[in-house]
């Protein structure tokens, strides 16, 4: 007992406590070049979506001038076809688009996980039930499934989070299954089994944090889907009704006129761009980082 | 044995961090002649498989060699360019890693492998001399030379036969120096035995120098000529075998030795209090002096230089003539095993289990009284594994009945009510895979707390420091991730949870096999005295019979999932009735018996 004393005098050689895995994961994406640059892109075009129909020197759905006037003070990036201010509409088109693209990852994210963590750890059968109606959802293009939904039940926006949505989960779905075979076969779930440890606490408390790092950096390349899925609908005019303002909208309206006054496509085409360039370039930054990581300090 | 030059030499060899500079391991000066064997010790971070692969003029990712010479035969092979490197390593000097399972192509038929090793040296000028050889390489590891055999691939082979593989392909080209890294760690007893027979008569038959890199000194002790110990990066020790085991000049080897657990050994295990220091956390003095008994002021601020016990026996340590005339110190004898009551704790009866289709235990019988340790033995897929499962509700599909006081128990953990599980607890083998990466040891113990006890934050906290306590670790682990623990904290945090419960049973499988020696003898000494203190039954799994008599007073031996033979500890290992136990006693490696033997000649 003598040396037993010993041994818990001996200091130990380790550092103070570390911050959360998470927390670490996040910081050390932070510490990429690329991460920055998308996170600085992603905040400039929420900010516009966000506080820009504030700023808007008119209304969106005003008439100003002539169809497809080129810019000049009064509208400084032209008119659209129907003679409405351009800047204002692109001001107030975003909200709808990151809005809606917002909801439908969200959505697709909570029914991707919770399937994708069930099917892991549940009976084979289960698994293969789950993941073979995974992917027959799958095997739909996701234009196409939202395109026969929205025809049937007529342009609804919760229709369309729902379709987007429901087209985002088994990707995810997947990813998260894939992620958690490996760690629902460690010890320490059984572990937790052989003291009766609840399976909800045991899929949320045991098994998703482990694989929370592929998780982020599919919920930012679901994101980058979503926005340009969201915008592609509203471009067919399924999506926000006119006269409302919305960037995949504009592009449909304008399309005509892109030789005589190319803003009106222009603007919400690269507002677009950049915002799933951004949300793109973040994922990957978190994906390097989580590599780095895994590698790292997990096991020895 | 070597009075010719040395083939293998190795001075004063530096491998160091390359971001940072800190080194791994620093003056490594040592040699090996022809047909000998030096076994290169330590624990885990003492940076012998560094030295290890080193050998080869090889540094692991991140790491490079900073100085020093390994000269194979008078040529010094650090300096040379890739591409003579690359030809040196298989013709010249070879390498027989730790996982067979991992070094091999799983994609390959073992005959392309094997036939690449060959061609790649450009051994053999023609297919037929090369199919020639492919059959004398097999014959001399003891492996089939049909086709049949060679059609496979190595998931097909049994654990030993891959190493037998491996150690084909490294003798394949006749080469002048091998390093063998843990070749038998994770093999059975008696496929090691096997496995260090072919290596000794390789080695012997073909005047190979050998290195083989090893934790286990036992298995040191019966294959190699020669000793080098490693700690914190340094050759602390270096001697002939029998005179580094027998008159250990080094307060650390001597620690080591008296860590191991022996067959006849009626003593308590002693492990090493502390840890040892890593690369970037090493003193100005002896690495050593923290944890060493001999300490003294000069200990502290220079590091020992080289001395001469005698002949070729040297010794890293100021007072190592102080430890020599100590003398072997008297072993700790075991505590006395209290006498269980009557009444059973826990009783196994005609268990028959299946895995899928194949079924792995046959007609079990066993029992455990209350504060009574029984130990079951045997090899790999004996089925004790999953024996130990059953009862702890984790393996379902069984028939028969296991009674729990008195009580029939349900076969699924969460059929069983709340006193039931908490009552029976389960220590799994690794502590890398049984601690949630993603958690901190406070939660970690916290989970059973929450799941068995109406508990307010303060008293969660105060079982918590108290469990961890028990296992002698300081509530500083609390916050801590498990990865920031060495693999003895985290089996003692592993322990730590299973007390929390306030359990009356602890079912035990092969808690020391991921861990040192030194360690392993702490962790084995801490359950025989927790369970003392605390009156616990357990339920000892393990495939190290030599550690049993410490710790257990019944044994079971299982041999493909029956038992075999079960009675008393001293009865079975004094007097085995069964050939299979004469044979697993025989076959354990052991430091007596090989001491002995270096006696007689």
């Amino acid at each position: 007992m003598s040396e037993a004393a010993a041994v818990a005098t001996t200091p130990p050689l380790v550092a103070p406590a570390q911050p959360r895995p998470v927390v670490l994961l996040l910081r050390r994406s932070w510490q990429q070049a690329r991460t920055k640059v998308g996170v600085t892109l992603v905040l400039l075009l929420v900010g516009i979506a966000v506080v820009g129909p504030f700023f808007a020197p008119h209304s969106p759905s005003a008439f100003v001038g002539a169809p497809y006037a080129h810019p000049s003070s009064h509208a400084w990036l032209g008119t659209d076809n129907l003679g409405r201010d351009v800047f204002s509409r692109f001001l107030w088109g975003g909200r709808s688009v990151l809005g809606l693209a917002i909801a439908a990852t969200a959505l697709g994210l909570a029914l991707g996980v919770t399937i994708g963590l069930f099917a892991a750890y549940a009976s084979a059968t289960a698994d293969d039930f789950l993941m073979r109606a995974m992917d027959v959802i799958l095997a739909f293009p996701s234009l196409v499934l939202a395109l026969v939904a929205v025809a049937t039940v007529g342009p609804q926006l919760w229709l369309l989070v729902l379709v987007v949505g429901i087209t985002t989960a088994p990707r995810v779905s997947r990813v998260t299954r894939g992620s958690s075979v490996e760690i629902v076969e460690r010890d320490f779930v059984r572990a937790a089994e052989a003291i009766g440890e609840p399976r909800r606490k045991i899929l949320l408390g045991e098994i998703l944090p482990n694989v929370a790092s592929p998780l982020l950096v599919e919920a930012s390349l679901r994101l980058t889907y979503s926005v340009g899925l969201i915008a592609a609908l509203s471009f067919l005019g399924f999506g926000l009704q006119p006269p409302a303002a919305d960037w995949g909208l504009m592009i449909n309206e304008n399309r005509q006129g892109l030789t005589v006054q190319p803003w009106g496509v222009v603007a919400p085409v690269l507002a677009i761009a950049l915002l799933t360039i951004g949300t793109s370039l973040i994922g990957d930054g978190v994906a390097r980082a989580s590599s780095g990581i895994e590698r790292g300090s997990d096991e020895e | 044995m070597s009075a010719a030059a040395p083939v293998l030499e190795v001075e004063g060899l530096r491998v160091e961090v390359e971001r940072t500079g800190i080194d791994i391991v620093e003056e490594i000066t040592f040699d090996v002649g022809a047909g000998e064997v030096l076994g290169l010790v330590g624990e885990s971070g003492s940076g012998k498989s560094t030295v290890g692969v080193a050998l080869l003029g090889h540094a692991r990712r991140g790491a490079r060699i900073a100085g020093g010479h390994v000269r194979i035969e008078g040529r010094d092979i650090l300096g040379l360019p890739a591409d003579q490197l690359r030809a040196l390593r298989g013709r010249t000097v070879s390498y027989v890693p730790q996982d067979p399972g991992a070094a091999l192509n799983p994609a390959l038929r073992i005959r392309l492998q094997l036939e690449e090793t060959l061609a790649a040296h450009g051994f053999g000028s023609s297919d037929d001399e090369r199919a020639l050889r492919l059959e004398e390489m097999l014959d001399e590891v003891l492996l089939p030379h049909d086709d049949q055999f060679l059609r496979r691939y190595p998931h097909q082979l049994s654990g030993g036969q891959q190493q037998r593989v491996g150690l084909a392909m490294a003798f394949a080209c006749r080469p002048r120096v091998i390093v063998l890294d843990e070749p038998t760690t994770g093999l059975d007893v008696t496929t090691q035995a096997h496995v260090l027979e072919t290596v000794r008569s390789l080695c012997d038959a073909h005047g190979v120098a050998a290195v083989y890199v090893s934790h286990d000194l036992a298995v040191v002790a019966t294959l190699a000529d020669r000793v080098a110990v490693m700690y914190g990066g340094r050759i602390v020790e270096l001697g002939p075998e029998r005179a580094l085991f027998k008159n250990s000049a080094h307060p650390y080897t001597r620690r080591l030795v008296e860590a191991i657990p022996e067959l006849s050994g009626r003593h308590a295990l002693e492990g090493i209090p502390g840890t040892p220091p890593r690369p970037g956390h090493r003193g100005a003095g002896c690495f050593f002096a923290p944890r060493c008994m001999y300490a003294v002021e000069r200990c502290t601020t220079e590091f020992p230089p080289a001395a001469r016990v005698s002949g070729r026996h040297v010794v890293r340590c100021f007072r190592h003539e102080d430890v020599l005339a100590v003398g072997a110190r008297e072993r700790r004898p075991a505590a006395p095993r209290p006498q269980g009551p009557s009444e059973t704790l826990i009783r196994i009866e005609s268990v028959n289990a299946a895995h899928g289709d194949r079924q792995v235990l046959f007609d079990i019988g066993l029992a455990v009284r209350p504060r009574e340790c029984v130990a079951l033995v045997g090899e790999s897929g004996s089925g004790k594994t999953t024996l130990a499962r059953c009862v702890a509700g984790l393996h379902r599909s069984f028939t028969g009945t296991i009674e729990f006081d008195g009580r029939d128990l349900p076969h699924d953990a969460r059929a069983r009510d709340r006193k039931t599980r908490r009552e029976i607890q389960y220590i799994f083998q690794s502590p890398y895979s049984s601690l949630n990466p993603r958690k901190t040891i406070g939660q970690i113990i916290n989970q059973p707390l929450r799941l068995f006890f109406e508990l307010n934050r303060q008293q969660r906290y105060d079982r918590i420091a108290s469990a961890l306590d028990r296992v002698q670790l300081g509530p500083s682990v609390v916050p801590r991730y498990p990865h920031e623990l060495s693999g003895g904290e985290r089996q003692r945090v592993a322990i730590a949870r299973a007390l929390a419960a306030e359990p009356t049973l602890l079912v035990c499988d092969e808690v020391t096999s991921a861990l040192d020696v030194s360690v392993q003898a702490a962790i084995v000494d801490l359950l025989a005295e927790l369970q003392r203190d605390m009156q616990l039954g357990l339920l000892f799994v393990t495939h190290n019979l030599a550690l049993i008599r410490t710790i257990a007073e019944h044994v079971a031996v299982m041999s493909g999932g029956r038992i075999v033979e079960a009675g008393k500890v001293d009865d079975v290992l004094d007097s085995p009735q069964q050939d299979y136990t004469k044979a697993l006693l025989a076959d354990t490696p052991s430091m007596e018996t090989a001491l002995a033997a270096a006696e007689r000649e």
